[in-house]
């Protein structure tokens, strides 16, 4: 039983990595039995859900804009290459 | 393969043709757009020292963006090795009969009911930019990586020169302080 037991600091580990689905099977069982203990962290788990929502979301927002740097950032980093090249 | 087309360089127009790819290729990478205008002028400025070990096998760009890969890790590695400064609270004991189990303070507490709100609307975002930018720097740029921009877990480690158990400890640590933030800012605020 005793290679089962884990802290709360691996526990709360193995659930962030859970949360990009890329957990073990053993860590999956190992983070189960933590929970039936501990209630923290079973709190910490469910409120991590609602994180990773909320990460995704603005994942999206980010993600579909594509920036780009303004012409007057364009213009200094032209006259920096241009002194260089001097 | 044939190499009759060589490539050449042509430094008067890098900023104007490759400028925005390879700054959308750092922003996705770093945090904050100071630091990748930065690297996007070093990268040129190495391209212009190394010009005569360009060898016109690969495309200017491509010859580009293999400088500026070599300048995210040198970046890496130079806020990696910024001792103490900016580190994350501690939240587990790390030593002691209590060694990995929350201390009290920092353990989660229930978060108001109305939570559910709108995952989407504009003060949440505010509130996560606030705490993600409190992040230390690079817990900030590997939570980033994974979480925002979605990387794979092993393009992460290669393009930084880190191990997954690196990264998943940089995760935990991101996460259980962003969490945290966004208690005190968001859901109990």
């Amino acid at each position: 039983m005793g290679k089962f037991k884990i802290t709360c600091d691996e526990a709360t580990a193995i659930c962030d990595k859970n949360q990009y689905g890329e957990a073990s099977f053993g860590e999956k069982i190992k983070l189960t039995i933590h929970f039936y203990k501990c209630k923290i962290c079973k709190c910490y788990s469910d409120q991590n859900v609602t994180m990773t929502k909320i990460y995704n979301n603005y994942s999206k927002d980010k993600c579909n804009k594509n920036t780009c740097l303004t012409s007057k950032d364009k213009e200094k980093i032209e006259e920096a290459v241009k002194e260089k090249m001097e | 393969m044939s190499t009759n087309t060589k490539h050449t360089l042509e430094p008067n127009k890098w900023v104007q043709l490759y400028s925005d790819y390879l700054f959308n290729y750092t922003i996705t990478r770093v945090s904050g757009s100071e630091i990748a205008k930065d690297l996007v002028q070093e990268t040129f400025f190495s391209g212009l020292k190394s010009m005569k070990n360009f060898k016109g096998l690969a495309s200017e760009r491509t010859w580009l963006v293999s400088i500026l890969k070599r300048k995210i890790i040198d970046h890496y590695r130079k806020i990696n090795s910024k001792k103490g400064k900016a580190e994350v609270r501690m939240n587990f004991y790390k030593d002691g009969e209590n060694e990995g189990e929350w201390i009290e303070e920092r353990a989660p507490n229930t978060w108001a009911e109305d939570t559910d709100k709108g995952v989407e609307n504009e003060e949440l975002k505010a509130a996560l930019e606030y705490c993600i930018d409190k992040l230390p720097e690079k817990y900030g740029m590997v939570f980033n990586m994974k979480t925002i921009q979605g990387f794979e877990t092993e393009e992460i480690c290669k393009e930084l020169d880190i191990t997954s158990s690196n990264l998943w400890v940089i995760i935990h640590r991101a996460r259980t302080q962003l969490r945290r933030c966004m208690e005190d800012n968001w859901f109990n605020n």
